[in-house]
């Protein structure tokens, strides 16, 4: 079952467009990243989802509520959904329980199931010793862990992730991973804006790169794939034409020498990478190795981004 | 509109400001100074001869300092009430709960309106019993309550509170500074300060029909002001436009 379902949809600011016919769908208990540059659309994006700005054009069903419809159905859409924004936005003057029984009573959370959520909460991101405190006294990471417990107050089934771990030290963006990681095993639907490329590899199901439009849509390994296909290195110790002949016949997509690597183009490099393995070794060819030519999802969505130019 | 979810805006609200020291006392200065401090000014006036004649004109005119007084004692609530959400970016958050435009609007003027029409509701009071300890001899009868007072206290101080607040509103859409805030926000009390200086040098009698005139002027403005905050306190205008 979808949890999130975009078709067509678009954002304009006047004549500027922000978002351009976004069609894409995410299942229920996915974690689904949106990178892209800055001024993509991305936040535009979370902020159509969650209700806070209106749709131009095109429709969006979150768990079968139809975005933009009339309020009951933004209210229903944000009772359902989390949201950590890109700025943290806590109460200073508040302390970490404050802030989470605030915004527990804005959820409609009955006040048991708010007491015993904000203590789960606090006490899973390590601030419950430290509940009583202004917000305004702790660290840029801590800040942020409240801002997660905030948007999981109300037990919500979709979570929205603004750039998480912007700004974050590496070791408080690993902790925020870590969260998101966790959340994701006990099964919550979730969408990630982010920039970073290396946890959205991590922790994504599936990745959309934007830049207005949604340029393509897959699993982080997919995309990899589809941008670049599939590519197999062989080093040997010296290339001469009798091994490169051996290996036209074959017929491999593309073939390239660099060097003492034969690089190829292959549809299937699990059935067809022994047949080049074995036409080497006959030709007289002495392998060093082999190896799947792995460019990394920075590569592909630098890729990506570049052919729009 | 829920009245609850508007309740805990506003609630929310209250303990931050006792929190900001410096926003809770602001509603006070003002009270504290008019309702303590000019009665002694009375007692000190009545003390030379021929003081009766003029008393009823000064006290008239003074006791509309509680029109300026209700219009001021909001300035720094609703100015950090929402100056502060924009500052501690925590508008976007507040905005993605299940809360419509209208309930965190009115939250917020709660929390703006009530402290300050509280406050001088206390500081007129407090005057009131001042003046008519220090006048009654002089006098020959107590001068509070009277009509007057009872206008301002009931109906122009609360619309002059509200036209405040959602001026307030409308100044912090375009702020991004608290303290700036408050200083286009306090431009609100001009009005009013123009005509207590037109009543003290005699050119407006406030009488009880001109403080009803006064108060229709003032019920016509914030219907506009009502309409015009209501545009600009729309969730998509604050995500995108306010500043």
């Amino acid at each position: 079952m979808s949890m999130i379902e975009v078709k067509n949809l678009s954002k304009k600011f006047g004549e500027f467009t922000a978002v351009d016919n976004l069609t894409f769908s995410v299942a229920e208990g996915e974690v689904f990243g949106l990178l892209g540059p800055n001024g993509a659309g991305k936040t535009t994006t979370i902020r159509m989802l969650c209700c806070l700005i209106s749709k131009t054009s095109g429709d969006a069903q979150i768990a079968g509520y139809q975005i933009g419809d009339d309020g009951t159905a933004s209210l229903a859409i944000r009772k359902l959904i989390g949201l950590v924004p890109d700025n943290i936005g806590l109460y200073d003057e508040l302390s970490a329980y404050e802030n989470l029984d605030y915004y527990g009573k804005l959820y409609e959370c009955p006040e048991d199931v708010r007491k015993v959520n904000i203590e789960h909460f606090l006490t899973m991101m390590e601030l419950w010793d430290k509940k009583d405190q202004p917000v305004s006294n702790y660290s840029k990471g801590m800040r942020q862990k409240v801002a997660i417990a905030r948007a999981l107050i109300h037990d919500p089934k979709l979570l929205f992730f603004d750039e998480p771990t912007a700004n974050l030290d590496p070791e408080s963006a690993r902790v925020v991973r870590d969260i998101i990681l966790q959340l994701k095993k006990e099964g919550k639907t979730i969408f990630i804006n982010t920039h970073n490329l290396a946890e959205a590899q991590r922790i994504c199901d599936r990745i959309g790169i934007l830049k207005t439009k949604l340029l393509t849509i897959n699993t982080p390994e997919e995309l990899e794939k589809t941008v670049w296909g599939s590519k197999t290195v062989i080093q040997v110790e010296e290339v001469n034409d009798q091994i490169l002949a051996a290996v036209r016949r074959y017929s491999p997509k593309d073939l390239s020498v660099e060097e003492n690597k034969i690089v190829l183009s292959l549809t299937d490099p699990q059935k067809e990478n022994p047949d080049f393995v074995q036409a080497i070794v006959d030709a007289g060819g002495r392998i060093q190795y082999v190896t799947q030519l792995n460019p990394g999802l920075e590569e592909t969505y630098l890729k990506v981004i570049e052919e729009t130019k | 509109m829920r009245l609850s979810k508007a309740w805990m805006v506003a609630s929310k609200d209250f303990k931050t400001f006792t929190k900001r020291k410096s926003i809770f006392y602001s509603i006070f200065y003002f009270e504290v100074i008019v309702s303590i401090g000019l009665p002694f000014v009375i007692r000190f006036v009545t003390s030379k001869p021929g003081a009766a004649a003029s008393l009823p004109i000064l006290l008239n005119a003074f006791s509309f300092l509680f029109v300026i007084g209700a219009a001021l004692a909001p300035v720094g609530i609703a100015s950090y009430s929402l100056v502060g959400e924009k500052v501690q970016k925590s508008l976007e958050p507040l905005l993605a709960t299940p809360t419509t435009d209208e309930e965190i609007l009115a939250g917020k003027s709660i929390a703006a309106f009530l402290p300050a029409i509280g406050a001088n509701f206390v500081g007129v009071l407090i005057f009131a019993t001042l003046v008519d300890l220090f006048t009654h001899n002089l006098l020959g009868y107590f001068y509070y309550p009277n009509w007057n007072i009872v206008i301002i206290v009931f109906l122009l101080g609360p619309l002059a509170c509200l036209l405040s607040v959602g001026y307030n509103v409308l100044i912090s859409s375009r702020s991004n500074d608290v303290r700036s805030a408050q200083q286009l926000g306090a431009l609100i009390m001009l009005p009013m300060g123009a005509v207590y200086v037109l009543s003290e040098t005699k050119v407006l009698d406030l009488t009880t029909t001109n403080l009803l005139i006064g108060a229709a002027i003032v019920a016509v403005i914030d219907v506009v002001v009502f309409f015009l905050v209501k545009a600009t306190f729309q969730r998509e205008e604050i995500l995108t436009k306010w500043k």
